[in-house]
């Protein structure tokens, strides 16, 4: 029981950002028409590589001379950097089509 | 400082909102999609330079995995081809599971000697690592079912009781590492194995009809996992932005359960195409086949006629060819239509984007609904590359696995001409019985093939 107040305590603010964004994710979408499916998914998909900063951090907190977490965090901003260029570039090109062409 | 650098990842987070919403919306969609990634840039130049308590920054290496990573994405978005979209989300989906994967894993070692093993920052690295392999995995599996490298010939055996067993054994091990009075780094591969295992058992025993649905899911868990990597940080604009994607992810996922009318749990656990399904009497049934000739004849004595286009079409790259023929046929005064079904080609809205490429006009696309109450005033149906969305079983045979699922009633037009190399099934694995329908006719054939064919003919007849 104290040990679920610690965690409450400690973590009330993050879990209360949690909670509201996860509800505003939820609005957002609302009613998207199907033909929108795909270049929201793989837009939503672009977003989701904001793990990105996540292995800058980790790389920047790294001593110079700690190669296996440089080697690592590498590997995970190269990972990462595709989902997020990879996927924003893909996005635009499948909405490029959408625009109206008229003759 | 540090204050600042918190007020602009606000700002940031708020312009990820604005866009996404923008994503949502038809007229803002293109704007939204360069608004969140102009988001996306501004947080990763405001981790590069908000200040640390230690380490070493080490910037040249971060700058080259950007300019490794950037390069390799930007190159694949500009060569992959629109048909391979769906296999493109879907393994840049895994990759983003892999990083916050590799941050949960490397992060297991940063653990301050001593730390408490009950502890938020345990939990949110076992987080982190558990959803990003599950997305990893799972997203590799889906890439691979997609392009027809794992087609169905990758079977587990008792799937659902595996799955379970998996996630029982994983939360076993995460809480036995929790128990422990220090970090026990066999338990944390011992998870990490476990979970890439969840995410091959959890996609594999999923039929292709319903990958769409699982390429989703996995997205969203990416989302959900960016948010575990957040948490070890304390990093607002990943908790937030992965959270966002989880939720929205959720959403569409429910989404596009229902455009097939399939509860979500019903595509988890019972595979679309697992069951062979059919009725065993096809041999016996005729099909009426007819020559790009006559069906030219017939096609220029029409008023009305509909195209309903399937994948077949377009990995054919065919409908280049299709949208030429719908112009001779307009100047001809025939009405032309395409009746798009919501899960036609691989994903929902993907034919869209595959007709929008061969520069057909947005206003000649009809919904499903809009299809289905004019088939019976339509002269001619060409039904070109897709099987399952105008299957009539969906309707009468509650034994198919696609039973429930809406169809386009293309057998209410008064003829229907399906395109088709040979007799064999369609994507969900069932035969339709369309094909034997009195008021059907088959063009056997390459799909570009035959529409070449019937293009000439119509410029001639």
């Amino acid at each position: 029981m104290e040990l679920l107040i610690n965690f409450l305590d400690q973590y009330l603010a993050i879990i209360t950002v949690l909670v509201l964004a996860s509800f505003l994710g939820m609005e957002i979408i609302g009613k998207v028409p199907t033909v929108l499916h795909t270049p929201l998914m793989s837009g939503a998909n672009a977003i989701s590589g904001v793990v990105v900063i996540g292995a800058v951090i980790l790389i920047r907190r790294a001593e110079a001379t700690d190669y296996i977490t440089l080697v690592l965090g590498f590997l995970g901003i190269v990972l990462a950097m595709i989902n997020v260029v990879g996927g924003f570039a893909v996005t635009n090109r499948m909405l490029d089509m959408f625009k109206k062409k008229k003759k | 400082m540090n204050n600042i650098i918190d007020f602009l990842y606000l700002i940031s987070i708020v312009v990820f909102i604005v866009g996404l919403k923008g994503l949502s919306h038809p007229e803002t969609a293109r704007k939204g999609n360069l608004t969140a990634a102009f988001a996306m840039g501004a947080a990763i130049i405001i981790s590069l330079f908000a200040p640390m308590e230690a380490g070493d920054n080490n910037y040249l290496w971060i700058i080259g995995g950007m300019l490794v990573g950037s390069a390799i994405g930007l190159t694949a978005a500009k060569k992959v081809e629109m048909t391979k979209m769906p296999e493109m989300v879907s393994l840049f989906n895994g990759l983003g599971g892999a990083c916050a994967m590799l941050i949960g894993i490397v992060e297991f070692k940063h653990l301050p000697a001593g730390t408490e093993m009950v502890s938020g920052a345990v939990f949110a690295n076992i987080f982190a690592l558990f959803i990003g392999a599950v997305s990893f995995t799972g997203s590799l599996i889906a890439w691979g079912k997609l392009n027809g490298s794992l087609r169905d010939n990758l079977k587990l055996p008792f799937p659902q009781v595996l799955n379970i067993l998996t996630l029982v054994a994983i939360i076993g091990a995460s809480a036995l590492l929790m128990s422990k009075p220090e970090l026990d780094f066999n338990l944390v591969f011992a998870i990490l194995g476990l979970s890439l295992f969840y995410g091959v058992a959890f996609v594999t025993p999923i039929g292709g009809g319903d990958m769409p649905v699982v390429i989703s899911l996995l997205n969203s868990f990416t989302g959900i996992g960016a948010t575990g990597a957040g948490l070890i940080y304390g990093n607002d604009i990943m908790i937030v932005g992965g959270i966002l994607v989880g939720a929205s992810g959720i959403i569409l996922t429910v989404m596009m359960c229902e455009a097939m009318n399939r509860s979500l749990i019903n595509v988890i656990i019972g595979g679309l195409g697992a069951s062979s399904g059919g009725s065993g009497s096809d041999r016996e049934q005729v099909v009426k086949e007819v020559n790009p000739s006559d069906l030219a004849i017939q096609l220029k004595y029409s008023d009305k006629v509909t195209i309903v286009p399937g994948y077949g079409l377009a990995v054919a790259q065919a409908q280049h060819i299709c949208h030429e023929i719908e112009s001779i046929l307009e100047e001809e005064g025939v009405e032309v239509k395409y009746a798009i079904h919501p899960v036609a080609g691989r994903m929902p809205g993907h034919m869209n984007v595959l007709l929008a490429e061969s520069d057909v006009s947005y206003d000649k696309l009809q919904e499903l609904e809009a299809a289905n109450s004019e088939f019976p005033t339509t002269d001619v149906v060409l039904v070109i590359g897709a099987n399952d969305v105008v299957n009539p079983s969906a309707k009468e045979d509650t034994a198919s696995p696609i039973y429930g699922m809406p169809i386009l009633d293309v057998e209410l037009a008064k003829n229907v001409v399906v395109f088709k190399r040979g007799m064999s099934t369609g994507y969900a694995g069932v035969q339709n019985p369309l094909f034997f329908g009195d008021r059907t006719k088959m063009l056997f054939g390459d799909a570009k093939a035959s529409l070449t064919k019937l293009k000439e003919e119509i410029a001639n007849a």
